[in-house]
């Protein structure tokens, strides 16, 4: 009985031990933290060099294409129903659409917004998509500057080879739940992958991503005030905040601490200087899915569309994936001044 | 080696008939006959039963078990009643307090969160009826009454998170889900939202105590089986009839910090600590969001907070930055 127990125990705690270095997500050594901050106040970023370079090697920018000379035919000339890149020369034109088939439909090339037989034929829905994200990319280089900086986007910044990029999020209407009397789980309570596997809300993004309209305050939840003033934000707001900060921050490969300072998450004077760009790029993300991407539902086949009906929309992993500057901060916009922010073009 | 210096104790006491205990008036009520366990004797007494449960405890026991139901039953309907769901995701599931709008309606729609006050109540009634049987059955015995009042500052921690701060606020949406993950993710949201609960000083309090009360837990249990070999677990005897384990026990601590606890004291100390962990800890609570609304600013304003340097520029609110807001 005694020795049978014994054994038992053992073969639980490995079992358990096992399990744990199986499923819990650990990583082994080396672990490396930097201090980013005044000693003392926590202020470390983490990282596991290890698993940084395999991430950095996933991340890599492609070469650009051969750049081309200046001058020339202007596009407009020599293809017809040119309608965004109106302000480019034939050759700049010619380079752009090939290098947007490396970065958006490698494997199905032109055809996948082009019918093939009249390249100015305007049916595939693919090419009315496309034409709205180069107005987007003109647009995030030109007026998203405090967020992209000179760095700037092209279409690989988040396409990687996908005609859909990878990390995209639809409107989650959660998993199938008993209907009735039955407890509803207020967009809780199951394990959330967009928010770090935690039990928050399964979809932080619905409400504070989505619209460029969204209450400039809705992300924030603590008090301005030392004592109570005003009617205050309920916990669940908080934690739906909680939910997208735990996006942000694996989205980036961060920890909390690389914009704020954990003693006082909501204090400005206490955050670093990258909270603001990622204010910014809040801003920015509602502004590409409200303004670009939304306009595009009735455009998208049934297949593109989420369980509610709603186009793939961006988020920081979007781009980001997993990287605090997306593609480790490569300047690739400088080798496609064809992208660069410049008088935007009239949408049709 | 002794047999004191083992995980677990190595004495088990098997008599050929278990123990009936003192004899009080309501022994005649007692449930079953008893028996030994082995299992049972490797961390505690070997003998489980006869029961006393008596009414206090059935209806505690009934209405724990319907508060049980609920929420577990709630949490099975959450995953579609799919029951390799409800075991996988069981850490996860939760009954959720009604939503904000609700404010303190007596019963919201049973989906809209009434189900968790209907939870609430019976849990609630099961925790407080234990607590008139701890009472009642340790005037039976003819105890002190340390136990129930020790049992009930962990009340009114409970209370005071499910219950009586949700009154002061206006809503049940303030209260803590049933949940295993769940609670633990609003508490870290409740902290977040109130700017940082560590700069409350019932909360410091609280830590103090929780932590005080492990380590001084730590210290007698240490300390009690280090002398068991001169008869130190006769510890209480020794309250009065100070034997050569508590004078060892004594020295070893005027050795080692220059100050010990008396047989006596050291459980008044162990007993206050864990009392005052779960009271500072209601009072905390109680004062947040009632009467402070962030605590990080309140302790700035005290001077509680510290000021470190700003490695960085000054960074400045792009919403308090005039043109900021593209």
């Amino acid at each position: 009985m005694k020795l049978a127990l014994q054994i038992l125990g053992v073969v639980v705690a490995v079992l358990l031990t096992g399990a744990m270095f199986g499923t819990a997500g650990w990583t082994r050594p080396p672990v490396r933290s930097e201090q980013t901050g005044f000693r003392g106040t926590g202020m470390v970023q983490v990282q596991n060099p290890r698993t940084l370079a395999v991430k950095l090697e996933e991340n890599a920018a492609p070469a650009p294409q051969d750049p081309v000379p200046p001058g020339g035919e202007p596009a407009t000339q020599t293809y017809q129903n040119v309608k965004v890149l109106t302000d480019l020369s034939t050759d700049q034109f010619n380079r752009v659409m090939a290098s947007i088939t490396e970065w958006v439909a490698p494997e199905q090339g032109c055809a996948y917004c082009h019918n093939v037989e009249n390249m100015a034929d305007d049916t595939v829905y693919a090419k009315t998509v496309a034409r709205s994200m180069l107005r987007m990319v003109r647009h995030i280089n030109a007026d998203w500057q405090n967020h992209v900086g000179q760095t700037g986007v092209t279409c690989y910044t988040c396409h990687r080879g996908n005609p859909v990029p990878k990390a995209v999020w639809h409107d989650n209407p959660g998993p199938p739940h008993a209907l009735g009397f039955a407890a509803r789980d207020n967009g809780q309570n199951h394990p959330a992958p967009e928010a770090g596997l935690s039990s928050l809300n399964y979809d932080p993004f619905q409400g504070l991503l989505d619209d460029k309209d969204v209450d400039q305050n809705a992300i924030r939840v603590a008090s301005r005030t030392a004592l109570p003033t005003s009617p205050s934000k309920p916990i669940q707001t908080a934690e739906k905040t909680y939910a997208l900060m735990i996006h942000m921050a694996e989205g980036l490969g961060v920890n909390c601490t690389y914009c704020h300072n954990s003693r006082a998450f909501s204090s400005w004077e206490e955050s670093t200087p990258k909270r603001v760009t990622a204010w910014h790029g809040i801003r920015m993300v509602r502004d590409i899915n409200g303004n670009f991407i939304a306009p595009l539902t009735p455009v998208l086949p049934e297949a593109r569309l989420g369980p509610e009906g709603d186009p793939p929309k961006a988020n920081c992993t979007t781009c980001h994936q997993g990287l605090a500057k997306p593609l480790n901060g490569a300047q690739m916009l400088k080798d496609y001044p064809e992208l660069a922010g410049g008088p935007m073009p009239k949408a049709p | 080696m002794g047999y004191y210096q083992n995980i677990y104790t190595q004495v088990q006491v098997h008599p050929l008939h278990p123990e009936a205990g003192v004899e009080i008036p309501e022994i005649e009520n007692r449930v079953g006959k008893g028996g030994f366990n082995y299992l049972a004797g490797l961390v505690g007494n070997a003998q489980i039963g006869p029961f006393y449960l008596g009414t206090l405890g059935t209806l505690s026991l009934a209405s724990g078990f319907i508060a049980f139901e609920i929420i577990g039953l709630n949490m099975w309907a959450s995953v579609n009643w799919d029951p390799v769901q409800f075991l996988r995701q069981l850490p996860w599931l939760a009954l959720e307090p009604p939503r904000p709008e609700y404010g303190l309606t007596i019963l919201p729609p049973l989906a809209e969160g009434g189900w968790w006050l209907l939870a609430g109540f019976f849990l609630t009634a099961s925790i407080l009826l234990w607590w008139v049987r701890l009472f009642r059955r340790a005037r039976a015995l003819g105890l002190g009454y340390h136990v129930p009042w020790a049992f009930a500052s962990a009340i009114w921690l409970y209370l005071v998170l499910g219950f009586i701060r949700p009154i002061l606020m206006g809503s049940w949406s303030e209260a803590v889900p049933f949940g295993i993950f769940p609670h633990l993710d609003w508490t870290a949201a409740f902290s977040l939202r109130y700017g940082n609960l560590f700069y409350n000083p019932f909360h410091m309090l609280s830590i103090v105590f929780l932590y005080g009360s492990t380590m001084l837990f730590a210290m007698h249990g240490a300390t009690i089986l280090a002398v068991s070999r001169y008869g130190g677990e006769r510890e209480i005897e020794q309250i009065v009839d100070r034997g050569t384990a508590t004078e060892r026990a004594a020295l070893f601590w005027r050795w080692t910090m220059g100050f010990n606890a008396t047989m006596e004291s050291v459980h008044r100390w162990l007993w206050w600590f864990a009392f005052l962990t779960t009271l500072t800890g209601g009072i905390g609570i109680l004062l947040t969001g009632t009467v402070v609304d962030n605590w990080y600013l309140w302790a700035v304003k005290h001077g509680v907070a510290p000021h470190y340097p700003q490695i960085y520029g000054p960074v400045v609110d792009p919403l308090a930055n005039p043109g900021g807001t593209p």
